[in-house]
């Protein structure tokens, strides 16, 4: 079963269209990777997915329920979690705190049933030894742990990272993809937007495209990245 | 004249302002509203607490914690109905908005309960005193202060230490990432403006013991519930504190000097923290 489907999304900014009837669906289980041109709607397909702006038209069916029009905070609650390209932590609060936040509000439990889940969750994402300190006072790659720690808190069905490899050194990326990896090896679905392919072919079964708005591809990564249309948009080559 | 027993008496009356400056601190912390009916909802609590005194005949103490949950759900409600509504971008919408219900309430209150000024019966405890040396120390001021200080350590563990708390931080921090953790802003505000409501009722409590109050009153309590969070820093709740308690020594010291310096020393001591320290003496919020 997909667990998540978008059909025929069509979302405009003035006469700018972001989202051009876009239609794919995840099976369960899948970790799909999107690439796409800067300003190619890749966040706003995100966006769309999570509920923080609503489409102009078409569907979204998370585990077989209509949910186009609930709530961002509706539907993290029903499982989408996700990652910003930016990292947004609540910076005054310390690292278990965001997570703390994260797990108690977006499971709908107690504090206490949630402290040993984060605490684990700190240690997947190598993050116990900071703890304790002010989100702010993070460095990039963890910034971008705690976005990923703070979405797994929520304890997700679907996963969307948005750009979590970027501006990080080889070996940061390394160490993320790893903790990628596990965490979809242990049943969660991954979209995953990254504009760091090697990065991304190290997790995803599929590649979708994104250009302007509309899907000009989707299927298995090696044939993807060898299409005419990828090289042309994706490496501005003309062919 | 005896400076130290005005100092003391100064230290005590900036519990009172401290009390008055708590709420519009909690409010403005976490959705950056300034709740321009702040002053008018605690004289709203003063005349509800003296409601329950008269109908009930129970002292002025029992009479607040029957008004704690009323004044709680009026703050809850009026987030949710009204102020919610003009939250946003844009900061005019509710200072309109807050100015707009502190005329209703004036306005109501006269009609209500005319103009008359009114006061809450203390009984004995209203002239006990404590006699320390050179010293003498109301024990409805000590009252006061021991509140505003209960008050803001119950805050701060209710902010560091609960998940209520932690969802106030987040909400302040960032709604938009907040609502992505399953937190509803609304919510949130709505909580946290009804328990404002209860540290105006506290507030209320002292005011109509301590002084005569009617309907017009509540622009004055403001104003000085606004220095004392500006000269403590916006954030800091113990920042609050002192900034009341720097009003309250300014004003008992100007009126030692001259009855009718009082209310003016307070003013000028705020325009001094803000000459020298336009943050306040404690800033803790950024932006």
């Amino acid at each position: 079963m997909a667990i998540i489907a978008l059909d025929n999304v069509c979302k405009s900014f003035g006469a700018l269209k972001v989202a051009d009837g876009i239609s794919f669906a995840v099976p369960e289980g899948e970790a799909l990777g999107i690439i796409g041109p800067n300003g190619a709607g890749k966040s706003t397909l995100f966006n769309l997915i999570t509920g923080n702006i609503a489409a102009d038209s078409g569907t979204v069916h998370f585990m077989g329920k209509d949910v186009t029009r609930t709530s961002a905070m509706q539907r993290c609650l029903s499982g989408i979690g996700r990652s910003f390209q930016i990292p947004q932590p609540f910076g005054k609060m310390t690292v278990f705190e965001n997570l703390l936040v994260a797990a108690a509000f977006g499971q709908g439990r107690s504090e206490r049933s949630v402290e040993t889940a984060c605490a684990e969750i700190l240690d997947r994402t190598g993050l116990l030894v900071r703890a304790n300190a002010s989100a702010e006072s993070l460095s990039l790659l963890e910034r971008k742990r705690l976005e990923l720690a703070r979405a797994l808190a929520t304890d997700p069905k679907l996963l969307l990272l948005d750009e979590i490899a970027g501006g990080l050194t080889e070996g940061e990326c390394r160490q993320l993809v790893g903790t990628i990896r596990d965490i979809h090896a242990s049943g969660t679905t991954i979209i995953w937007i990254e504009h760091v392919l090697h990065a991304l072919n190290a997790v995803v079964e599929r590649l979708l495209v994104l250009d302007f708005g509309r899907v000009v591809g989707i299927g298995e990564p090696a044939a993807i990245m060898a299409s005419r249309e990828v090289r042309e948009i994706y490496l501005g080559i003309e062919v | 004249m005896n400076w130290l027993d005005t100092i003391v008496q100064g230290i005590l009356l900036g519990g009172l302002y401290a009390l008055f400056a708590a709420g519009l601190s909690l409010v403005f912390g976490i959705m950056r509203l300034v709740n321009l009916a702040h002053g008018d909802l605690i004289v709203l609590g003063a005349y509800l607490i003296l409601l329950i005194v008269s109908l009930l005949g129970l002292s002025p103490f029992v009479a607040a914690l029957v008004a704690l949950p009323l004044m709680f759900g009026l703050g809850y409600g009026l987030q949710r109905v009204v102020l919610n509504r003009v939250l946003g971008e844009d900061i005019l919408p509710p200072l309109l908005v807050t100015f707009g219900i502190s005329v209703v309430l004036q306005n109501g209150l006269l009609q209500g309960a005319s103009a008359d000024t009114r006061r809450l019966p203390t009984g004995d405890i209203g002239v006990a005193s404590l006699n320390l040396g050179p010293v003498t120390i109301g024990v409805l001021p000590l009252l006061t202060f021991a509140s505003a200080v209960a008050v803001i350590v119950l805050l701060n563990h209710m902010f560091y230490h609960s998940a209520l708390g932690r969802s106030f931080r987040a909400t302040s921090d960032d709604p938009v990432t907040a609502s992505l953790m399953g937190i509803r802003p609304r919510m949130v505000f709505a909580q946290a403006t009804g328990i404002a409501m209860m540290i105006v009722t506290i507030a209320a409590l002292y005011l109509g013991m301590r002084a005569n109050f009617d309907p017009a009153i509540g622009p004055a309590r403001l104003v000085y519930a606004f220095e004392a969070v500006i000269i403590g820093g916006l954030g800091s709740l113990w920042g609050t504190l002192a900034g009341g308690v720097i009003i309250g020594v300014a004003q008992t010291m100007g009126a030692a000097i001259n009855p009718e310096w009082q209310i003016l020393s307070g003013h000028i001591a705020f325009l001094l923290v803000l000459l020298f320290k336009p943050r306040g003496l404690f800033p803790r919020a950024f932006d």
